[in-house]
């Protein structure tokens, strides 16, 4: 028993620090990644802890007209993400805190950071918190029934709801991937990726101060260590969802435990994995403009198309 | 025991209203003989119906009176008592608010009519949810339905209180209709008007009887639960109530629906065919995306919470109608964890939405308007409110960890399980039912975002709200017991679902419970095979531990370094309430994408005086179409009216026609008599 329990805190703290150590890098490399391939010379790869450090010694700038929401937010949405992120397998298939929570657990734990985000973006009383926060409240409304459906097809195809069971079923099944039912709900999934964290055509990552961004306008008014949370969270989020996404649909390499060796060669696949993914996201990021707001829900009908494709094809094959 | 208490909350509360109409010339007396009472009554109320729950056998409740025409019959099964818990709590906590809520109308309004209508409601709520008799349960039904109607109209003077008033007494009297018909067809084929003759007998009656009853049973419960489309009624009535009365309407009367139909479809029928279940879980899918959809256009904020109302029961009805066809199936277990959900949520809709309409009271009685454009920065002259609003608002998105997530995690759980128990094309209906079920919550959390933010955030956009004062004493405390019963019934989810044991052993001779519990009530298992876990209670503590180890530790460090200052104005001078995004401008996006449903019509006016580019004065209207009022109810009320107009050629107006009608009908009756 006691054993359990200590295997489980070495597990957690190791999926803690992988994730909180891990997200600004995988910012990091999309971004030079992507300035690269606009033979731009782009930053320095670690230039996001940078930020962050940096952003942490500052002091802040707090607006006249905000209530405690504002200053709650930070944290709500930094708990609230790093405790999704230990509720999904990165590393082996049993999730540290896959008790706590499945795949639904992840999405509404995520839902929650986004709303106390919204409220603080109409805190401040300023026009482009309200304008993101609409936004990003319809864009995120729109793109969960395809998110949903292409859940529920990977639950229908593993028999369970649960990440572990799920990521369980996958290991070793490398065929799963090619079935017709798991690559449309793969296609759903990753463009609702796109629209949840915020990247082109979507929403453009890179803008402040233009009338056409979305999460950028929503934490505008946000500054020093506050600032740091919100970003940090946001990079977290999006190492939250790509390894969902690479870990449901392509487990190569998913350790069944977390020790020894394999632990090593599980995190050395991951890396892999989320490398592949990261320059997938880049090529797609420089080969589309950003879409107007209002073609989006286009995007986001073909991501729901997508996803009843996938739904209808599980018992079609 | 049982009944003792439940039969002393009963006489309590009629003494509260006889005595209220008799105090009804002194106010202060009428509105604490009014609150007293009705907190009394629901007390013991709750105590009776806890224990009954729990009890094993349904306590029978009987008094020395009744005839055949009238008779008392009373019985508390464990479903009647976890719908008598459900009311008995949100009726404390209303009974509390109105301590302090209704001292604002004293000397102004009757309070003597007020609190015998009050307290009469309550009484009938208690005896619909606990009638035996068919009869009984129709004469319950309808003293609800006139003390909810003479409570809706209670701000008579103004016209669109007595039009909703008079459209909810239509709509209501429509139901009944057809819910009379269907008790007429029932007692007819078991020769009795005791519920307990009917059990079963549903099923056992040819199809096509046992379709029509059903139908006629689901519209005439639906009317009141306010299913789309017979919801007109609904966002027209519960926001020109007083706000106390808003509460009770939202929270517990359209449940005497839900309850209608949880006694016909789980004691009347046996195993119902699955389309009955289809159609259930279609009209769910149908009221919760329009009731959204329509709140998220709402800037009347008791309107925009009665709209949800619409939603709410419509994700509740999802639960009923797989309930229902788990139940056609054969999946006992399934069908369990389905009515489980359903049920749980509707004890969470009234604790929730009691709380926001109790809340939506404060602020409209602060800031003297229900327009959400006119309030603004409302948190900090009112935090106590803001805070509660802030915990129904989370609660009703179903966002974790709180009791909305819970029961809607349920409902997916059955959703989810739904598409492996039936090969033939229906099980579609699952997963499409799950995702826009998924697309529904989501939508509610935006249109919470825009009903916390606008009134409560950012600055006041009227003078009545920056002079809002915070609610009385006893309004917080009403308020803080059903905000509190959100995150009880948010954490506490495994010890909650076992109440649920002895209502599924009742209705489908299964005990869940023990399958829904997992690591020694740490976490909720849907009990289906791999249905993942989730641990509420684990997640509050998770962020508790972290924020006290260190988000408290860390803001009082960075707070020494940061300083206030103005918001980012674009270089204008100065950021007013004129800058700030609107209730309007928020949902605008989802306006524009969704303008097949809403058809929205706008008219901009400006008036200029030197030049078009710049205006003096600008007029802006917007307005969408409200489908169903428009395009069902339109024509239907024209053909009513048309006929009524025709009919009319039979009213005389002399008595000696009236009386040759009478003879007429007396010798048709006697001669059908003699034929049969």
């Amino acid at each position: 028993m006691m054993e359990r329990l200590i295997d489980r805190m070495i597990e957690n703290v190791t999926q803690l620090f992988l994730l909180l150590a891990l997200a600004p890098l995988v910012t990091g490399v999309i971004r030079t990644l992507k300035a690269r391939l606009q033979t731009r010379r782009g930053p320095n790869i670690l230039q996001p802890y940078r930020d962050l450090g940096k952003l942490f010694r500052k002091g802040m700038v707090i607006p006249e007209t905000a209530s405690w929401i504002f200053a709650a937010t930070p944290w709500i949405v930094f708990f609230s993400t790093v405790l999704a992120g230990l509720m999904i397998p990165m590393v082996a298939a049993d999730a540290p805190l896959g008790l706590f929570g499945g795949v639904l657990a992840v999405i509404y734990l995520l839902g929650l950071g986004r709303f106390f985000l919204a409220l603080s973006g109409l805190d401040s009383g300023s026009s482009f918190g309200g304008l993101g926060s609409s936004r990003e409240m319809t864009i995120s409304a729109l793109a969960e029934p395809a998110m949903m459906l292409a859940i529920f097809t990977v639950a229908i195809g593993a028999g369970s709801a649960g990440l572990t069971e799920i990521a369980g079923a996958a290991i070793g099944q490398n065929w799963r991937f090619l079935a017709p039912a798991q690559m449309f709900a793969f296609a759903a999934l990753a463009l609702v990726l796109i629209a949840e964290t915020g990247r082109i055509p979507v929403d453009n990552p890179d803008t402040h101060l233009e009338l056409t961004m979305i999460h950028e306008a929503m934490i505008l008014e946000y500054s020093g260590p506050y600032l740091a949370l919100i970003e940090w969270a946001a990079s977290i989020k999006q190492l939250v969802l790509m390894t969902l996404l690479i870990n449901c649909f392509w487990p190569v390499g998913l350790q069944h435990t977390w020790f020894g060796f394999g632990a090593l060669q599980g995190i050395a696949w991951l890396l892999a994995k989320l490398l592949l993914l990261s320059c997938a996201i880049v090529l797609l990021e420089t080969v589309n403009a950003k879409m107007r707001l209002f073609r989006v829900p286009e995007l986001l009908a073909v991501a729901f198309t997508l996803g009843s494709l996938a739904l209808v094809s599980t018992f079609l094959f | 025991m049982i009944a003792e208490l439940f039969l002393s909350g009963i006489v309590v509360w009629l003494a509260g209203a006889m005595a209220s109409l008799a105090l009804w010339r002194q106010p202060a007396a009428a509105r604490r003989v009014t609150c007293g009472a009705a907190l009394a009554g629901s007390l013991l109320d709750l105590a009776a119906s806890a224990a009954a729950i729990f009890s094993g056998s349904p306590a029978v409740i009987g008094l020395p009176f009744g005839n055949p025409v009238f008779t008392w019959a009373v019985r508390l099964d464990p479903l009647s008592a976890y719908f008598n818990v459900t009311l008995a709590v949100l009726a404390a906590a209303v009974s509390l608010y109105s301590f302090g809520y209704l001292r604002e109308m004293e000397g102004r309004r009757n309070l003597g009519a007020f609190g015998f209508f009050f307290n009469l409601l309550l009484l009938s709520l208690a005896l619909v949810f606990t009638a035996s008799n068919a009869f009984f349960f129709l004469v319950a039904w309808e003293v609800m339905a006139l003390s909810s109607f003479f409570l809706i109209s209670f701000e008579h003077e103004k016209e669109k209180t007595r039009n909703a008033g008079v459209l909810f007494l239509i709509m209501s009297h429509a139901g009944s209709g057809l819910m009379l018909i269907a008790f007429l067809v029932l007692a007819s084929a078991s020769g009795s008007l005791d519920f307990s003759s009917f059990h079963l007998l549903a099923s056992r009656m040819p199809a096509l009887q046992q379709g029509v009853v059903f139908l006629l049973f689901l519209f005439g419960f639906g009317v009141k639960a306010g299913l789309v489309p017979l919801h007109i009624w609904l966002p027209e009535a519960h926001p020109v109530a007083p706000s106390n009365v808003s509460a009770l309407m939202s929270g517990i009367v359209i449940k005497t629906g839900i309850y209608g139909m949880a006694r016909v479809f789980f004691d009347f029928y046996g195993a119902p065919p699955v389309w009955m279940g289809t159609v259930v879980l279609a009209i769910g899918v149908a009221s919760a995306l329009l009731g959204v959809l329509y709140a998220l256009m709402e800037h009347d904020l008791k309107r925009l919470l009665a709209w949800h109302s619409i939603e709410n029961i419509g994700i509740i009805l999802m639960g009923f109608g797989a309930a229902l066809m788990f139940r056609a199936l054969g999946h006992g277990n399934l069908a369990a964890l389905a009515l489980i959900a359903a049920l749980y949520h509707t004890f969470n809709h009234a604790m929730f939405k009691g709380l926001l309409f109790l809340g939506a009271g404060s602020v409209v009685q602060a800031t003297h308007t229900r327009n959400m454009e006119k309030m603004g920065g409302l948190i900090r002259r009112m935090p106590v409110t803001a805070l509660c609003f802030l915990v129904g608002a989370v609660a009703i998105s179903g966002l974790p960890p709180l009791n909305g997530f819970v029961s809607e995690w349920l409902t997916y759980q059955a959703l989810l399980a739904g598409f492996g128990t039936t090969q033939s094309l229906t099980r579609l209906m699952f997963p499409i039912a799950g995702s826009l079920l998924a697309l529904t919550a989501a939508l509610a959390a935006a249109c919470f975002v825009k009903a916390f933010a606008i009134p409560f955030l950012a600055l006041p956009r009227s003078a009545e709200a920056a002079e809002a004062r915070e609610a009385s004493f006893p309004m917080r405390a009403g308020m803080a017991v059903l905000a509190v019963g959100c995150v009880a019934l948010g954490l506490g989810a495994t010890w909650f679902v076992r109440v649920f044991d002895p209502i599924t052993q009742q209705a489908l001779g299964v005990r869940a419970s023990s399958a829904l519990v997992m690591a020694r009530g740490l976490a909720l298992s849907p009990g289906t095979a791999h249905g993942g876990t989730i641990s509420t209670a684990g997640i509050a503590l998770i962020f508790l531990l972290a924020g006290a180890a260190f988000a408290v530790p860390l803001a009082m460090r960075w707070s020494r370094r940061s300083v206030k200052g103005p918001v980012w104005d674009c270089g204008l001078p100065g950021l007013t309430a004129d800058n700030e995004y609107t209730a309007t401008a928020f949902s605008k996006p989802l306006r524009m994408i969704f303008s097949a449903l809403y058809r929205p019509r706008r008219e901009i006016q400006a008036e200029f005086e030197v030049s078009p580019h710049y205006p003096s004065a600008i007029r802006f209207e917007s307005e969408i179409e409200l489908t169903f009022e428009k395009r069902l109810y339109g024509p239907l009320r024209e053909r009513i009216m048309a006929m009524a107009n025709r009919m009319k050629g039979i009213q005389a107006g002399s008595i000696n026609v009236y009386l040759a009608y009478i003879f007429i009908t007396l010798i048709l009756l006697l001669l059908f008599g003699v034929r049969g």
